[in-house]
């Protein structure tokens, strides 16, 4: 399925982006931004709380269009998009959200997402039954179920205990190894991402500015803890440059 | 124990329902044997059934256009902001114009005619039905919209399980309050001009005293309306908030 290469990078040219606060002034939100993400390449965006992450995601997913820039998606922009809260429909089972989402997915993609998501036995679960981990993974599984060409994620593991934390990375980890998507997944962590993105944006805090990009070589299954270790320090580094 | 305590309290209005008929004497207030009689010959005769049908259906198709316009208009106006400017002082207008006003209006404008009589119905229970609508829109999740935009859904489906799930409380109040309204609307608007209905008939009773007619009326329509709640609206009710997690 994957044509890894043979698709449109994701292109983000943001000049400025202000919002109309409820006193009527104007907040600057996010300054200059320019960045691309190549087919099938895993990408994070890191910033301070509060410093614009969401706003970003917004535009790009088109839901914001009041901003001064440009966006390109790839291909014919099939969009995944995995929120800071679920937001699944409540009068809906599990099935059902996600079918609604992706009604083209087979009975095969569907039971092999809820299989790796461990899903399986909340399949007719409504989602006021699930618990905040569980309804997390409910909208991953929606968000793969579409196939994607671009899969987008909203702090998808803030706060969550670090156990689960880090089995549901290692099912984002699986999820597109197996079937590679160009993705844009936003966090306030450097160690949640590190060993999961094959590229990371660094951001300033509001109005956000890209301070750094920072493409790390080695496949995800081959990075030492060195290697990571440096990735981190270099990340601090430029963050700590960039406050002072 | 539901059960019991529901026939328990209507076993009582019973029997207060017969001492009144004891006390006031039984030309002001028949007992309830001598309105079950009536309403059994009533009903050998056909008037009873055709009356209520004809009733029945002024209700069914006056609510159902009601509900339908209602909810377009609560839907623009709670979502759109001008469309509600626009509608709001016509809004107002027609929920303080007494019920009377519009009938008689609209019988000398259009004639003593169903079409008249269906519109001065519809155009009563209308504010109410858009004002519960709007409501219902205002209080969209928009989170769950825009979710519903990224991942590309059709406007049927958004409608469909997206909106219409979070409008359904407020769906469910217009009908509940909107069905007793109607009901109360139509019987006015036969009295007043119309040939046949249960309006009609009690009218007629009304000029003959007969008290034991205009009860025997009354009584079997309250009996189809409570019908319809028991058995359509409530399992209505029940099947739409199905998912909802129940209160321990
Ligand atoms: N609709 C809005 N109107 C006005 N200001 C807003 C609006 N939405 C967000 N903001 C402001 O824009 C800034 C960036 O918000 P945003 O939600 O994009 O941050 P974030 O980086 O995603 O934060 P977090 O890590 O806490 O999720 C914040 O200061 C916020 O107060
Ligand atoms: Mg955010």
């Amino acid at each position: 399925m994957s044509r890894a290469g043979d698709q449109d990078p994701l292109e983000v040219h943001i000049k400025r982006k202000t919002y109309r606060r409820v006193s009527g002034d104007d907040l600057q939100v996010l300054g200059d931004i320019a960045l691309a993400v190549a087919s099938g390449e895993v990408a994070a965006l890191i910033g301070p709380s509060g410093c614009g992450k969401t706003t970003l995601l917004r535009i790009i997913v088109g839901l914001d269009v009041d901003f001064e820039g440009t966006v390109r998606l790839p291909a014919h922009g099939r969009l995944g998009v995995v929120f800071q809260e679920p937001r699944l429909l409540p009068w809906r089972t599990v099935e059902e959200n996600v079918r609604l989402a992706a009604p083209l997915a087979s009975d095969a993609v569907l039971d092999g997402l809820f299989g790796t998501l461990g899903l399986a036995a909340h399949r007719s679960h409504y989602p006021g039954e699930l618990s905040v981990g569980l309804a997390r993974r409910v909208a991953l599984a929606r968000a793969f179920a579409v196939e994607p060409e671009l899969l987008v994620l909203d702090e998808p593991f803030v706060s969550l205990d670090a156990e689960l934390a880090t089995r549901l990375r290692g099912e984002l980890a699986e999820l597109v190894s197996r079937r590679p998507v160009t993705t844009l997944l936003v966090s306030h962590d450097v160690d949640e991402v590190i060993g999961l993105a094959d590229r990371i944006f660094l951001l300033s805090g509001s109005p956000a500015r890209l301070l750094t990009t920072m493409p790390i070589q080695n496949p995800r299954s081959a990075r030492t803890e060195a290697e990571v270790a440096a990735i981190r320090d270099e990340l601090s580094r430029k963050a700590n440059t960039a406050r002072a | 124990m539901n059960a019991a305590l529901r026939l328990g309290s209507i076993a009582l209005l019973l029997a207060i329902w017969f001492l009144g008929s004891r006390l006031a004497g039984p030309r002001l207030l028949p007992d309830p044997q001598t309105v079950g009689l009536a309403m059994v010959a009533e009903a050998r005769s056909g008037a009873l059934a055709f009356n209520l049908g004809v009733t029945l259906a002024r209700v069914a198709a006056a609510f159902a256009i009601a509900m339908v316009l209602g909810t377009m208009l609560g839907l623009a106006m709670g979502r759109r902001r001008t469309v509600d400017r626009i509608g709001d002082p016509w809004l107002v207008l027609l929920l303080n114009l007494p019920a009377l006003v519009i009938i008689v209006l609209a019988y000398i404008w259009a004639g003593l005619t169903e079409t008249a009589a269906l519109a001065a119905v519809v155009l009563n229970k209308l504010p109410l039905a858009t004002v519960t609508v709007r409501e219902g829109a205002r209080a969209l999740d928009r989170n769950l919209e825009e979710m519903a935009r990224v991942f590309r859904m059709s406007r049927w489906k958004r409608f469909r399980h997206v909106m219409l799930p979070q409008l359904s409380p407020y769906l469910a109040a217009a009908s509940r309050s909107g069905l007793s309204l109607v009901w109360k609307i139509v019987l006015i608007v036969e009295l007043l001009g119309r040939p046949n209905g249960v309006g009609f008939e009690i009218g007629t009773a009304f000029e003959l005293f007969d008290v034991t007619k205009i009860m025997a009326y009354a009584l079997a329509f309250v009996a189809v309306m409570l019908a319809i709640e028991t058995f359509v609206v409530q399992p209505f009710e029940r099947y739409v908030s199905r998912w909802r997690p129940r209160p321990s």
